[in-house]
């Protein structure tokens, strides 16, 4: 493969995966929206277009053409660069990630991953824990009160979580013995019993519950949680920069939902008669109706209970798991 | 004292929840947590809103579109009625919902006419400070002021007065027969009409 060839491959990937997410994350927040009122037994958006449908139109009209505010007393650069360090590492993670399985289009192979990196998982956990600062600098720098606490809340959950993600995951990738997803959606290529989710039940449990923590979704959604804190870090924000972390935070979903079901159920493998790219279709659907379903029925945590819970529950559960998995290499 | 006084708004049939103790020591609250950590209710919760989803039983009221039937004893914006007969203003000009009106915002403006009967010039209600209590067509002798059921009532200006032109039914309306009576105390039956005896001036 010459050297333009790849980067217009890689530069068309981007652009096509930008795009892609994009319109997904503005599309996930019209679902979100008809499934929560649908639990509550309301009706959701109707009004604009078909079912509501063009209600993401809307939406985006009101936040492009928004006034952007920048309060008297903040820290300006740092304000006005929180949100795109936010969407800026929710949309890097998605580039170690493969979406689907590889195709042949016009006698061309295209692997639907933008850089196949031996340490893919390593680099989409860091990237998205480096998104953290987003939220961090955000509420330090807004000169509010509810930002500070939210930026605060940021770092509690960061420190809570970010050792679970890493010790959960650590049990299914001694299995593996690689950090590349493409390795390890190989390794379930076996089918439906093939999948880590049967060998390590509890390490899926607790990465799904340090997901929802590090995608501030309910019942972890403390730093921007609106009864206590008005809207945490993003209170000070208006507009497209709003937006830009409110896309962030879909973003994250999605390369939530896309690293459970790779690491854990099968990612791309075709399921039975179901081809690949429409099995992980499925398994991402589920995952983010998951994160819709769970925010329509639970309250969240308070910080000190997050922090009780990932330190004194979690931690330790994830320790002997992975114990126990390396006894059974053994 | 006798303990249904007591817990007067204890019915039959009411359940109480049956709230454990606090634990004491550590190992009670770990027992408490394990308790409640495997007892599965998030999945209780979880399930509720499943199953209302998969119901479909939507409880929205599209507003302007569908509204809610409201009680016909509903007291919304006032209106003046006429005679049945002659179709002239019922109200005499008695002041007495002026009187009792406890927000004070009812002026009624009377002379006595060349007939020497009392004469309505203006009947005035500042719906800024009405707190539609009702009281004025309660104590109304004439069921001349009524409350109809248009709630929907919004104005660009804070204090939004009626004037006796706005609030005595037009008279198309009347024609048409379209008054509708305040079925409240002393409001004429539903038969009313059949009694009613045109009076010789109409002819």
């Amino acid at each position: 493969m010459s050297d333009t060839g790849y980067i217009v491959e890689t530069i068309i990937k981007v652009i096509v995966i930008l795009i892609i997410f994009s319109a997904g994350a503005g599309f996930t927040t019209y679902v979100e929206r008809k499934v929560l009122a649908f639990m509550q037994r309301r009706l959701g958006p109707t009004h604009v277009g078909p079912y509501g449908v063009l209600q993401i139109i809307a939406d985006a009209i009101k936040l492009f053409t928004k006034e952007d505010i920048i309060p008297q007393n903040v820290i300006r650069p740092i304000f006005i660069i929180a949100p795109i360090i936010s969407a800026t590492a929710a949309f890097t993670a998605l580039s170690a990630l493969p979406i689907v399985p590889q195709f042949t289009i016009f006698g061309y192979t295209v692997h639907p991953i933008i850089s196949d990196i031996d340490v893919g998982l390593l680099f989409i956990i860091g990237v998205m824990g480096a998104g953290m600062y987003g939220p961090l600098l955000a509420g330090m720098s807004s000169s509010n009160k509810w930002g500070l606490l939210g930026a605060a809340r940021t770092v509690i959950q960061l420190l809570s979580f970010e050792v679970v993600t890493g010790l959960s995951v650590l049990a299914p990738l001694m299995l593996v013995g690689s950090l590349s997803l493409i390795d390890i959606n190989n390794y379930q290529s076996g089918g439906f019993t093939d999948w880590l989710i049967w060998k390590q039940p509890l390490a899926f449990v607790l990465f799904l519950i340090s997901g929802y923590a590090e995608t501030n979704r309910t019942p972890f959604d403390l730093i921007e949680h609106e009864a206590e804190i008005v809207s945490g870090y993003a209170t000070e924000y208006s507009g497209m920069r709003w937006g830009l972390f409110f896309i962030g935070e879909y973003a994250n979903m999605f390369t939530i939902s896309f690293l459970v079901s790779i690491i854990f159920l099968g990612g791309y493998n075709p399921w039975g008669f179901i081809p690949g790219a429409i099995a992980i279709l499925l398994k991402i659907s589920f995952f983010i109706f998951a994160f819709l379903w769970t925010r329509a029925a639970w309250p969240h945590v308070r910080p000190d209970q997050l922090m009780w819970f990932c330190w004194k529950v979690l931690m330790p559960l994830a320790v002997i798991n992975i114990l126990i998995t390396g006894f059974v290499l053994v | 004292m006798n303990k249904e006084f007591k817990d007067r708004n204890v019915k039959e049939g009411y359940k109480f929840l049956e709230i454990e103790a606090p634990a004491k020591d550590p190992w009670g609250s770990f027992i408490q947590v394990l308790k409640r950590t495997f007892k599965g209710e998030l999945f209780v919760g979880l399930w509720i809103v499943l199953r209302e989803m998969l119901k479909f039983n939507i409880h929205t009221v599209k507003y302007p579109l569908e509204k809610l039937p409201i009680s016909p004893r509903f007291r919304a914006i006032h209106r003046l009625q006429r005679l049945l007969e002659s179709g002239n203003n019922r109200c005499i000009g008695c002041g007495l919902c002026e009187k009792i009106c406890v927000a004070n915002c009812i002026r009624i403006d009377t002379k006595i006419d060349e007939n020497s009967r009392k004469e309505v010039l203006d009947y005035t209600i500042n719906f800024g400070r009405c707190i539609y209590c009702g009281y004025c067509a309660e104590v109304c002798p004439e069921l001349a002021i009524v409350h109809t059921k248009d709630y929907e009532h919004a104005s660009e200006q804070r204090a939004e007065f009626a004037q006796k032109e706005d609030l005595l039914t037009p008279l198309e309306i009347f024609r048409a027969g379209k008054q509708r009576e305040f079925p409240g105390f002393g409001a004429p039956s539903k038969d009313a009409d059949k009694f009613i005896k045109k009076t010789p001036l109409a002819y």
